[in-house]
């Protein structure tokens, strides 16, 4: 059985040293204050509204002060600026692929970028834009490799005929897109000519009429295109072969197998007229048709 | 009196108002502990019991869901003594069952046990006009009553009707609708010292609670002791708390007499601290460790250190055998029984069919008891412990609660009072505009 001893804080309170026991009954501003807490409203008030009250508010307070915006934007700014100047982010060479040196100079003149460059800062999209309205550029991809090289591959344009079109002389690929401009026709003595207005958007077509035109060979000059419906062939000598709208090509056959059967081309013959492919007709030179009557008069004799 | 009934009328009112909000406090000021619970109401029957307990005396219609006692300090013979102390230990008791209920209680219905309560049966009656009983007609019969002269500062705390009578037909619980030429009832009223009522009242406005309902706690002993048969057939319920013992009498689940005897425990602990020369809190140990009425030869041998702290190692090594403190507790114990046998008494106990008497409250618990109070009360004596609620602390299921928990089934379902009913239309002043529709209100 445990002796029963008084603890020793009653004992020393008998000897008159503060003896203040401790209240356990809430004072009664605590008491009301316990109460107002316990009040759903006053609590949801002080534990949402309060809070939310405050830093609204402060926060309004803060950004009223222009001071303090600036000084947040220049530390965002600043901030983002140190992640886009990183090493990592940073394009220190242009790598242009697929062209040739003149179109090469072209791309880096209108590019005026100064390396190195953050990649964030680079215009990818609207560098590609400006690229890809160059003539001569079929298809652009620019792209920034790893390792800080922006890459810029180019397929180009191969000119497929020279054009001359009224008051220009221009050099356009198999689908009549413009791919250069040239002073003169010896500039590029390779590719056939064409002429006439129009005669860029069948391209196509005439590119095929020079196919067909294999067999002639070097007395080939060129097309003309007639009132943007039709083709003329020019030859040497000024001869002329006047090719249909509609299957040009089926008419050229059958004036290349006319020339090789009965040597059409060779005889003394300026226009060879196949608009109506049904009812070819030719014209002579004036001393053929000459000729040509003298040879019937007589037989008519 | 009329100021009285407005303001039970008002409490009522409250207290209605109180079970719309849903929650309650209740306080029972004791002259030991001051306890309070907070009561939840969720409708009737939500908690419905799965162990096929249903509602007995509406207990399920609510649960505690807060619960604090604190020492009482202030409190003598169940009447408070010094204010601002009880107005403390109210606060750290309501404090204490708000934040275990983590809800704020406006409302709170308040018991306590003091106060001289004085029991009187009423009666009075009328003659029916109409043939059948009408509500108005209790009300009427209610105000027949002569009250007899309750003596100066003194006020109404209950006024129950607890039988009706019908020309020769007697022992109506409600007579509404039968038919009969003349109305009598029975109402058992009981009156308090009006200062003591008034005392308690401005303690719990002091606190910031609207009082709701107040009730003398033998009466809410009784409630809760008292099983529903005992009620039913007649028994005496004798809540023995700290500073005083109050009793009451059911029959017919109508309360019809209470008293109370200013003595209790604490005079049983004060016996012992000044036969022992101990001091109290010494005192209040050793009589609830080995505290009893009945020695036997082994409590001679069993020494209890009661100690000291004078610093005289003689005085301080003191021990007392436990018969020695029986001896003490028993003589005070067989008085306070006496007291209430004389209580008993008077009211004619004797009388009643059943004579069943539980003994309830805090000294109760005294080993020995249920030995030596049917010596004393007669045969049908049991010790008695509050009924289960729903939530209760198993802290607060004893026997000392008795009054607290009584006090949560009177709120749940209060018995009618004399003020529940509507006011008679002759008690309003003639001509009156409010005479002009109540009357048309009864006749149409």
């Amino acid at each position: 059985m445990q002796p029963l001893r008084a603890p020793r804080a009653d004992a020393r309170a008998r000897h008159g040293a503060a003896p203040v026991r401790r209240d356990p009954a809430p004072s009664r501003l605590r008491y009301r204050f316990h109460r107002l807490w316990l009040t759903p409203l006053y609590r949801s008030l002080m534990r949402v509204g309060v809070p939310t009250f405050l830093i609204l508010t402060a926060m309004g307070w803060y950004f009223s002060n222009p001071t303090n915006r600036y000084a947040i934007a220049e530390k965002t700014a600043e901030f983002r600026r140190s992640i886009e100047t990183r090493p990592e982010f940073m394009v220190k060479l242009m790598v242009i692929e697929g062209a040739s040196p003149v179109v090469d100079k072209a791309i880096r003149e209108l590019l005026p970028v100064d390396f190195p460059v953050s990649s964030f800062d680079l215009d990818l999209a609207g560098m590609q834009a400006v690229v890809a309205a160059l003539d001569v550029v079929e298809a652009v991809d620019i792209h920034i490799r790893p390792g800080g090289v922006m890459q810029i591959n180019i397929s180009e344009r191969e000119p497929a005929l020279v054009w001359r079109a009224p008051g220009k002389l221009e050099l356009i690929d198999a689908s009549g897109h413009r791919v250069a401009s040239v002073t003169e026709r010896r500039a590029r003595p390779d590719l056939p000519l064409v002429a006439g207005q129009g005669a860029d958007a069948e391209a196509a077509e005439a590119l095929a009429l020079i196919r067909a035109a294999g067999p002639l060979g070097a007395r080939l000059r060129g097309l003309v295109r007639v009132g943007e419906r039709r083709w003329d062939m020019v030859l040497a000598d000024g001869q002329m072969i006047l090719l249909p709208e509609v299957s040009p090509v089926a008419a050229l056959d059958q004036v290349l197998a006319l020339d090789q059967a009965q040597d059409l081309l060779a005889r003394n013959v300026t226009h060879i007229d196949m608009r109506t492919p049904q009812r070819p007709t030719l014209r002579l030179a004036e001393p053929a048709v000459e000729e040509l009557r003298r040879i019937r008069s007589l037989s008519l004799e | 009196m009329t100021e009285l009934y407005q303001q039970q009328r008002a409490m009522r009112a409250m207290r209605r108002a109180a079970m719309q909000r849903g929650v309650i406090a209740i306080l029972d000021i004791g002259t030991s502990k001051i306890g309070c619970l907070v009561l939840r109401f969720d409708g009737p029957e939500t908690f419905r019991a799965a162990d096929g307990v249903g509602s007995l005396a509406g207990q399920s219609a609510f649960r505690v869901i807060g619960a604090a006692t604190t020492r009482s300090r202030g409190v003598r013979f169940g009447e408070i003594d010094a204010m601002q102390e009880t107005e403390r230990a109210i606060r750290t008791a309501v404090q204490g069952a708000q934040k275990m209920a983590n809800t704020r209680v406006d409302h709170v219905i308040a018991t306590f046990a003091g106060a001289n309560p004085r029991s009187y049966g009423l009666a009075g009656s009328i003659e029916l006009a109409g043939g059948a009983v009408r509500e108005d007609d209790i009300a009427r019969v209610l105000a027949a009553c002569d009250l007899p002269p309750i003596g100066e500062g003194r006020e109404v705390l209950h006024a129950q009707p607890v039988n009706f009578a019908l020309d020769h037909r007697t022992g109506l619980s409600d007579p509404r609708g039968q038919i009969g030429n003349r109305l009598s009832v029975d109402m058992h009223v009981l009156t308090v010292d009006a200062n003591v009522a008034r005392n308690v009242l401005h303690c719990i406005n002091r606190c910031d609670l609207e009082l709701a309902g107040i009730a003398s706690s033998a009466y809410a002993a009784g409630i809760s002791a008292l099983v529903e048969d005992e009620q039913e057939l007649g028994a005496a319920c004798i809540d023995m708390g700290g500073g005083s013992t109050g009793l009451s009498i059911f029959i017919k689940k109508h309360m019809i007499y209470a008293d109370s005897v200013r003595l209790g425990g604490d005079h049983v602990t004060s016996d012992i601290s000044k036969g022992l020369q101990v001091p109290w809190n010494t005192a209040e140990r050793i009589k609830t460790f080995y505290g009893g009425v009945y020695a036997t030869g082994m409590d001679d041998r069993e020494r209890i250190e009661i100690g000291g702290d004078s610093g005289d190692w003689e005085k301080d090594r003191r021990t007392v055998s436990r018969s020695e403190l029986i001896g003490i507790m028993r003589p005070r114990v067989e008085e306070i029984l006496e007291e209430v046998r004389d209580r008993l008494d008077a009211a004619g106990f004797e009388h009643l069919p059943s004579q069943q008497i539980v003994l309830t409250g805090g000294a109760s618990q005294i080993p020995g008891l249920d030995g030596l109070a049917p010596k004393i009360l007669g045969q049908q004596v049991r010790i008695g412990r509050p009924l289960r609620v729903q939530g209760l602390p198993q802290a607060a299921t004893g026997a000392a609660f008795a009054s607290a928990v009584g006090l949560c089934l009177f709120a749940a379902h209060p018995q009618d009072e004399w003020w529940d009913f509507d006011i008679p239309a002759e008690s309003y002043p003639a001509r009156s505009l409010r005479w002009a529709v109540k009357w048309f209100k009864d006749n149409w």
